[in-house]
């Protein structure tokens, strides 16, 4: 590949004084006819395919087989149309599933990009030494694998000693002590929303706060000047000029959290009752539990394309901001 | 702002500043407490762990527990696998990416448009989704529960990330430093290695890292991929801890602890470029 480059842009050395002022006023022009981009990006397109794309459309053709544990022998599933996605679609579980997801997303994402917003507001107004502490812990948190951070939850949650028990008892919350926070999915789903949301938040909230110090000082002090107070300062200058970046934040979270698998799964270890089931939990158990790869496959295919639509809009927004400069 | 700050002690100014300080502080506290708490057991004795009134400092500080985590069966075999799956996909990935970022950030060519969107979408498509997919064509070729498996899966974790972010990286270097080099007499290639790769070498450094970190900390691949207990990755080490033998919380946050260590020290040394990265330019638009 570096020969072929080399190759390239030696046989178009300049041969004279115009040539290479034109060659100077046009570059990309005259690249556009080499091989060099093609052969660069060629190891790159072949992974995403591979890897990719051609996984894709087989999880599109396996969700119109019935492929079982005889088939997964075989290698081979049988074509059946539809069959899986009346199946699921007229199946009440699936609906509640769904609807739960739904709902974790919501509140999970609502929450998310409230206290991340609070958090970068607060970054702003502290002190120096203070601002750089807070960062750094928030990276910190950031960094923290995802089954660690279960682990952790699930220590300071633990029903004998844990120490959210006993800090609820203390504080005269009630009686919790050898309270099972996972016999009710509702508690478990507290609990896990907390866990998704505190690991959310560092990525939110530093983003967001290294988009506010970009906000122009100039504009924040004319609209003070002209006696906006905090609040309408925040509504009417910040926010209009945050939208671009709010509207990535929200989109990534709702894709991050609406797939949401291994806080559930490790949570509950490996074990989580039918409650617990969210979109992803939901299609994993029916393939890898009960060997339905068929059924398992249409219900994500589902999910990809519900959460396509949110795609298009963040994928729509980096567009705009990558063809800005260029 | 506060120019009718009242006669107090303080201004309006300043106590909007204390306020602002005080509650930056407990927010500190309350987000690093489940951090602090994992350490704090880790290093705890079991019976200053089991107690119902919690012991706030590890008094009785021992290493027992991360000796205890270490002495498991497969921690060593599944540490060594973490680290080969992880080093491995980097190492494709990172060159994968950085020929495609070039092609992206210094050539126009019919189809870059489409590849750029291509590679903003792919990083939303749910991993979830992929699993099933994989396997099986896994499985058809006798390569579930090998490594070679799950580190071509991880290239497609790490890869669209690195293409965008080195672009980023790219991009902030001057192209009239390459043509400069070039009328000087180097070729296009030369140019690349001489002026563009050195300028750009703290980017690469800053993506790997970060690859490194999201490779590390992967788990739902590597637990369908890899069955043998001497082949999985410390992630699924660390979530089937539980359900072993009832919970040991000492010696599970040790291997926390453990786990978590090398990436949090990369995040840290690289956490700067990488938000630049991420958000640059974001609020232009």
């Amino acid at each position: 590949m570096c020969a072929a480059v080399r190759t390239e842009a030696a046989a178009a050395e300049p041969r004279s004084r115009t040539e290479l002022v034109l060659r100077r006023q046009a570059p990309w022009v005259r690249a556009r006819r080499g091989l060099g981009p093609y052969l660069l990006v060629a190891p790159a397109v072949i992974v995403l395919v591979a890897v990719l794309g051609y996984p894709l459309w087989t999880l599109a053709s396996l969700s119109l087989q019935h492929f079982g544990l005889k088939e997964l022998i075989a290698h081979e599933g049988r074509f059946v149309g539809l069959a899986n996605y009346t199946s699921i679609f007229s199946d009440p579980v699936f609906w509640t599933v769904v609807l739960r997801s739904v709902a974790f997303t919501v509140v999970a994402v609502g929450l998310t990009m409230l206290l991340a917003t609070l958090i970068a507001l607060l970054l702003g107004h502290v002190s120096r030494p203070l601002q750089v502490l807070l960062t750094s812990g928030l990276v910190f948190i950031w960094a923290i694998p995802p089954v660690v951070a279960v682990d952790i939850w699930q220590w300071m949650f633990d029903f004998e000693f844990g120490v959210v028990n006993w800090a609820l008892t203390a504080l005269g919350a009630g009686h919790f002590i050898h309270h099972n926070w996972f016999a009710l999915p509702l508690e478990g789903f507290t609990v896990i929303t907390l866990l998704v949301v505190w690991g959310a938040i560092p990525f939110v909230s530093i983003t967001l706060f290294a988009a506010l110090a970009q906000i122009p000082r100039e504009l924040v002090d004319s609209a003070q000047v002209d006696g906006a107070n905090g609040w309408q300062v925040f509504w009417s200058v910040t926010t209009p000029i945050l939208k671009p970046i709010f509207l990535i934040l929200i989109s990534l979270s709702i894709i991050w959290d609406f797939q949401v698998f291994t806080q559930i799964w490790v949570m509950l270890n490996s074990r989580p009752g039918s409650g617990y089931f969210t979109m992803a939990v939901y299609s994993f158990f029916e393939s890898f539990r009960i060997t339905q790869y068929g059924l398992g496959s249409a219900i994500s295919v589902v999910t990809v394309l519900a959460l396509l639509v949110v795609t298009f809009f963040y994928v729509r927004q980096m567009v705009r901001i990558v063809e800005a400069p260029l | 702002m506060g120019t009718t700050g009242r006669r107090r002690g303080l201004t309006r100014r300043q106590r909007t500043r204390l306020l602002a300080n005080l509650t930056g502080l407990l927010v500190f506290a309350l987000l690093m407490f489940p951090a602090y708490w994992m350490v704090a057991t880790a290093f705890k004795p079991g019976r200053d762990i089991l107690r119902l009134t919690p012991q706030w400092f590890p008094v009785n500080a021992t290493l027992a527990n991360f000796i205890d985590a270490v002495g498991r069966p497969f921690f060593l075999e599944d540490a060594r696998n973490s680290v080969v799956i992880t080093l491995s996909a980097l190492t494709i990935s990172i060159v994968v990416a950085f020929l495609a970022a070039v092609a992206v950030a210094r050539f126009g060519f019919r189809g870059r448009a489409a590849f750029v969107v291509i590679i903003i979408a792919v990083q939303m498509i749910p991993l979830t989704a992929l699993i099933i997919p994989l396997y099986l064509l896994l499985d058809k070729v006798g390569q579930t529960d090998t490594l070679t498996g799950v580190i071509l899966t991880y290239l497609i974790l790490v890869l669209p990330f690195m293409v965008w972010t080195l672009r980023g990286f790219i991009i902030n270097v001057p192209v009239e430093l390459e043509e400069a080099a070039q009328i000087d007499g180097c070729t296009r290639f030369g140019a690349f290695m001489r002026v563009l790769f050195p300028l750009v070498a703290p980017g690469l450094v800053a993506t790997s890292m970060f690859g490194f970190i999201q490779a590390w900390s992967e788990y739902i691949m590597a637990y369908v991929l890899l069955n043998s207990q001497e082949k999985q990755t410390l992630s699924v080490w660390l979530a089937s801890f539980t359900t072993q033998r009832g919970t040991d919380w000492g010696p599970l946050m040790a291997g926390a602890t453990l786990t978590a260590i090398p990436v949090v020290v990369f995040f840290l040394i690289v956490q700067r470029n990488v938000v630049t990265g991420l958000t640059a330019g974001a609020v232009k638009g």
